[in-house]
């Protein structure tokens, strides 16, 4: 039986020593509710474990001229309690609020949902359509990479050895700004989106002025779709735009057939779900509150 | 509103029947005192691990167990080759049949692996690290052979074959080749074919059904001792400990009075806890080491290796007048088996046309093994198969005729003495008055919403009685200790309690329900069939019977009188008459405190074979709406009605119906079995498996219609199972109201249902 050790660094400093120390058999720990599970079903067999959960600027959310910082490893539920960050992003905040349970939320982080890099999972989409920056920390100082970037395959991310992910900015918002996250899922909640999609939009009477979209779970990374963001930047969402914007979605998809749903499904669905969360942008930037996920 | 408080057969007939006290379970099961299967330890006791088959179909060439048995802490290590073989014989469990000969194969795989996760090899272990470790040293040589999942694939010609010795039983003219059709069946009634020469209209369809679990929360799990002298007790989460018993008496080839079974809390079973799976082996590895066994399984085993319930392929065929009546009726049901035969073929065809009059019916069934986990029971086991197929084309045939759903079944529901096309002629049912109380709900009444959909649909279940022995004691101070021998999975031994104490007149709370060992109480058949509160209800209420007879005897020894001339009244021995004498009443507790002068401790026994068991119908209605982009579907409301016979305790029956319409609304929406082109499993995990969740449903409403079993003294009826057999046909009714789209493939998933309105929208759109 292999041996696990278990580390809790203080600082972003130590947490690289021991990692790096840890030559390529480190695993970090935030929430634990991704590795735990692997651990437990042999997927993952770390050599050590490192908790950032003790180090201050991982686990704090701050906010500086407009633009947020989350720390990696703080859980959901206090993003979800951030009422100035869920005002600024509600499309993030409402991803990050739909990993899991509300006990899975508790512990749950989008640090971890974004390294544990699953092509489904429910944060990125929206982070890559908030043009979030990933700050990273290693051996060889810090870096700032784009999060469409960050991960290159279903469970690969870009990190070296000895990096980890000490916290994610969203840029400042310029007024008339929001966005919005859905996913389809088979049933209500406790389950795995088939496609997830983050729309965020800036507009100007009327008029959509910037947009990006990021997509999920239908290709091996999450995607960011700039043909889609093409199509609905200069329109007034008008049925035109967003059907272009929705064939944008489907054809960026690279699905697999599987047992969540088949290519076909997926596709269709990536511009379904464009749509919407078009429109429910649009709605919050117009002062109309939504709660996403499944629209009734 | 949830429930119908209003029960107008028995209201104020009875002091605590009808009553809904606490559950005498309910403060340990709320605050974690209970104990379930996989809390039970014993000191020095080793953990038992199962290798299992990677492989769908494989022959096993050979086993080398010595590098495991040679690693530190490994105590033993068991095959096929510790168990006797079984001769051919068939014994029943719970509601369905198993052949022995099976059973030992099924617990480990003899001659072939027979679906991924069949066991191959047990070994005990100090820690279950080591355990773990020893079974990856386990060698084991196969020659992979080619696999068969679906059941149509399984019956042609040129299939592979899983088991050489077996010949269709019931096959014209009689089969002489091997194939993995064990058996067919037919019930007929009338003449099919002049019935459908006269019909005016005729619906003809076919359905799919996949596999599903039962899903119950708890694992398997078994705690098993043997001690030096033969002995072995054995703690085991199941729903039928002196099934356990059995069984692995045969299976160890020892005497039943060898092995004490007892049975812990039970986190559910539906039908799936009545098999045996790890308790022969942890007996076996006990034997082997003398050292207490303890064995779970994992989610994935119990998705892999333990029964699902079957899918299967309906082809079902009405013929009615223009008026509703129907004249002919046919069903035919393939229904896998997994991979041994004895899938709930027979029920399935027997429910089929239960809930209606019908003159002429052909039914024919067919039993069908592959590489699949052998099925066990789930809930009405086989009937929301033809269900599901049945009454998605009485709904066709309504649309067709344009007549009311409920008008429908009304003009074609089964009565006493209706005769059933498999031979049972009703006694007093309440199908009528069930469809009846739908059609008068404020559900049924109200319009459905624009864009929504309303679905309704029917069921049947036979019920069992079977097998039941309970005592009664009294204590030294008058209370009470009503002992039986099912394990409880819906609040039984509140329903036993509450008829104990009705039928002795004494408070609810001065009578304590206890479900003892093997060793402690005759012979009790499964918690299954919807047999307890009915059966061994039946038997509690003789027991107590037979100590209120005792307790008339010690008074009468007491007044100097003849017994004849006591009665029993409010809980208190009275003389019969003033002509008797006058005395004044002796109480319980009187009569508890001097039964040591007269005649020693006060008890009564019962022990029956119950027959009589009162089937029961159900009609469900459900009002759902479907995401026209993304085939997902919103219930928004449900409302389930049977007829219950006497709810002995109105809030485990409500339970009953809620948790069975619960269950087909995921059969009907997302639950299925699927696998990869190896034959191997793809979703053994709630994830992937989609049972729902509560958000994904709507309270669910009851109504119970209260139609007593005229044979059973409180006219209790089974209902853990009808509600089980009508949600999947309601919900696919809705749906087909809601979309104009007809499913007929099982689930009716979001990917398939988006595929099914897709391909009719130009259909839908000529429509409009
Ligand atoms: C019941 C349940 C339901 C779930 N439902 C959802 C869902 O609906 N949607 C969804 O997207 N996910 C879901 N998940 C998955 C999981 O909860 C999320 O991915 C979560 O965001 C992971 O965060 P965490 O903090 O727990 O990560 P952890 O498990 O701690 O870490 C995940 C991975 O990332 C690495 N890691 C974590 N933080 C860092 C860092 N700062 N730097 C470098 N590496 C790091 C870890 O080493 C590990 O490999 C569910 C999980 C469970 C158990």
């Amino acid at each position: 039986m292999s041996e696990v050790q278990y580390q809790s660094a203080k600082t972003v400093k130590e947490a690289v020593k021991m990692m790096q120390a840890a030559k390529g058999k480190g695993y970090i720990l935030a929430g634990g509710t991704d590795l735990l599970v692997q651990m437990k079903s042999g997927a993952r067999t770390p050599g050590v474990i490192v908790d950032v959960k003790k180090i201050p600027e991982m686990v704090t959310v701050t906010e500086k001229n407009g633009a947020f910082t989350i720390g990696a490893a703080t859980p959901a539920a206090v993003l979800g309690e951030n009422k100035k960050l869920r005002k600024a992003w509600p499309g993030v905040i409402e991803a990050c609020n739909l990993i899991g349970s509300t006990q899975v939320q508790g512990r749950a982080s989008a640090g971890g949902n974004l390294c544990n890099a699953s092509p489904a999972a429910d944060s990125v989409p929206a982070l890559v359509a908030a043009g979030c920056i990933v700050n990273v920390a290693g051996p060889n100082g810090k870096r700032a990479v784009p999060v469409e970037k960050f991960c290159i395959g279903p469970g690969k991310t870009s990190l070296k050895t000895g990096e980890i992910v000490v916290s994610l900015t969203l840029p400042k918002r310029p007024k008339g700004s929001s966005d919005a996250y859905l996913r389809l899922i088979p049933r209500t909640e406790m389950d795995i989106a088939v496609v997830g999609v983050g729309v965020s939009l800036t507009m100007k009477g009327g008029t959509v002025t910037d947009a990006r979209v990021g997509l999920g779970a239908v290709a091996p990374t999450v995607l960011l779709v700039e043909n889609a963001a093409k199509a609905l930047i200069g329109s007034k969402l008008d049925d035109a735009a967003l059907d272009a914007a929705a064939d944008a979605c489907s054809a960026a998809c690279r699905p697999i057939d599987d047992k969540r749903g088949t290519i076909k499904y997926r596709t269709k669905i990536a511009g379904v779900l464009l749509k919407r969360s078009a429109l429910i942008a649009r709605d919050r930037i117009n002062g109309v509150e939504h709660r996403g996920h499944r629209p009734v | 509103m949830s429930h119908q408080e209003h029960r107008p057969n028995t209201e104020g007939k009875y002091k605590w029947i009808g009553t809904r006290p606490d559950r005498p379970d309910g403060a340990d099961k709320v605050t974690g005192r209970a104990r379930f299967g996989a809390d039970f330890n014993l000191p020095g006791q080793l953990i038992g691990k199962v290798l299992r088959s990677p492989h769908a179909h494989a022959v096993i060439k050979s086993i080398d167990t010595s590098k495991a048995l040679a690693l530190s802490g490994v105590k033993a290590v068991i095959t096929a080759k510790d168990f006797p073989d079984q001769p051919n014989l068939i014994v029943p469990t719970g509601e369905m049949q198993v052949n022995m000969r099976d059973i030992t194969r099924n617990i480990m795989a003899r001659e072939k692996a027979l679906y991924e996760g069949h066991p191959v090899a047990a070994v005990a272990a100090v820690s279950e690290a080591v355990a773990k470790q020893a079974l990856a040293l386990i060698k084991v040589d196969y020659k992979v052979l080619p696999h068969v999942i679906d059941v149509a694939e399984a019956m042609k010609p040129g299939a592979p074959i899983l088991h050489d010795h077996l010949l269709t039983e019931g096959a014209s003219p009689p089969a002489t080749k091997p194939s993995n059709i064990a058996k067919r069946i037919e019930f007929k009634k009338g003449d099919a074919k002049a019935g459908f020469a006269q019909a005016e209209v005729v619906i003809e369809k076919d359905y799919t059904t996949q596999a599903v679990h039962q899903g119950y929360i708890e694992p398997h799990a078994t705690l098993a001792s043997a001690a030096e002298d033969g002995q072995i007790q054995v703690w085991s989460t199941t729903q039928g400990h002196f099934q356990v018993r059995g069984f692995c008496a045969r299976l160890l080839g020892v005497d039943t009075s060898q092995i004490r079974v007892t049975p812990t809390e039970i986190g559910g079973g539906f039908g799936g806890k009545t098999v045996v799976y790890l308790e022969p082996l942890a007996m076996r590895l006990s034997q082997k080491t003398g050292k207490p066994v303890k064995m779970t399984m994992a989610r994935e085993d119990v998705f892999r290796a333990s029964g699902p319930a079957p899918g299967g392929n309906v082809k079902v065929k009405i013929g009615a007048m223009k008026d509703g009546r129907i004249v002919a009726a046919e069903c035919i049901v393939e229904m896998q088996a997994g991979a041994f035969p004895g899938s709930p073929v027979g029920p399935a065809c027997m429910c089929s046309f239960a809930c209606y009059d019908i003159e002429n019916v052909y039914i024919e069934g067919f039993d069908v093994v592959s590489n699949r986990p052998k099925v066990a029971a789930y809930r009405a086991p086989g009937a929301p198969i033809s269900a599901w197929a049945v009454e998605s084309t009485m709904d066709i045939l309504a649309q067709r005729l344009d007549m009311d759903p409920i008008d429908l079944r009304l003009k074609n529901a089964a009565k006493a003495g209706t005769k059933t096309a498999y031979g049972v002629t009703f006694n007093t049912i309440g199908m009528v008055e069930t469809l009846q109380a739908v059609k008068d709900s404020e559900h049924y009444k109200s319009p459905v919403k624009p864009g929504w959909g309303r679905g309704v649909a029917a069921g049947f279940w036979f019920n069992i009685g079977a097998d039941s022995s309970a005592a009664s004691h009294v204590g030294e101070d008058g209370s009470v200790t009503v002992i039986s021998g099912n394990p409880d999975i819906g609040g039984s031994r509140a329903s036993l309690a509450l008829m104990a104490a009705e039928e002795l007149g004494v408070d609810y709370n001065k009578v304590r329900p206890i479900i003892a060992d093997t060793a402690s109480i005759g012979f009790n058949f499964v918690t299954g069939g919807s047999r307890v509160t009915f059966a061994t209800g039946l038997a509690v209420v003789n027991s107590v019977r037979d100590m209120i007879r005792e307790l008339k005897v010690r008074a009468a020894k007491i007044w100097k009188i003849d017994p004849e001339a006591v009665i029993w009244e409010n809980g208190m021995a009275k003389p019969a008459g003033n002509q008797v004498g006058t005395f004044e009443p002796l109480s319980l507790a009187d009569l508890a405190a001097q039964a040591g002068r007269t005649g020693g401790p006060i008890n009564g026994h019962a022990q029956l074979n119950v027959t009589g068991a009162g089937p029961g119908f159900g009609v469900h209605c459900v009002d759902l709406k479907v995401d026209d982009d993304t085939g997902c579907v919103t219930v928004g409301r449900y409302t389930a009605a049977q007829d219950v016979g006497t709810a002995i305790h109105p809030s485990y029956v409500e339970g009953q119906l809620q948790g069975g319409a619960v269950q087909g609304v995921g059969w009907a929406l997302n639950e299925e079995y699927i696998y990869n082109a190896q034959g191997k499993l793809e979703n053994p995990g709630f994830l992937d498996y989609r049972m729902p969740v509560a958000s994904d449903l709507p309270k669910i409403e009851t109504i119970l219609v209260e139609v007593p079993n005229p044979q059973h003294p409180y006219g209790v009826r089974g209902v853990g199972e009808v509600p089980i057999v009508p949600p999947i046909a309601a919900v696919g009714n809705a749906i087909a109201r809601a979309t104009g789209v007809r499913m007929v493939d099982l689930p009716m998933s979001p990917p398939r249902l988006s595929a099914a309105l897709d391909a009719a929208r130009p259909r839908r759109m000529a429509a409009e």
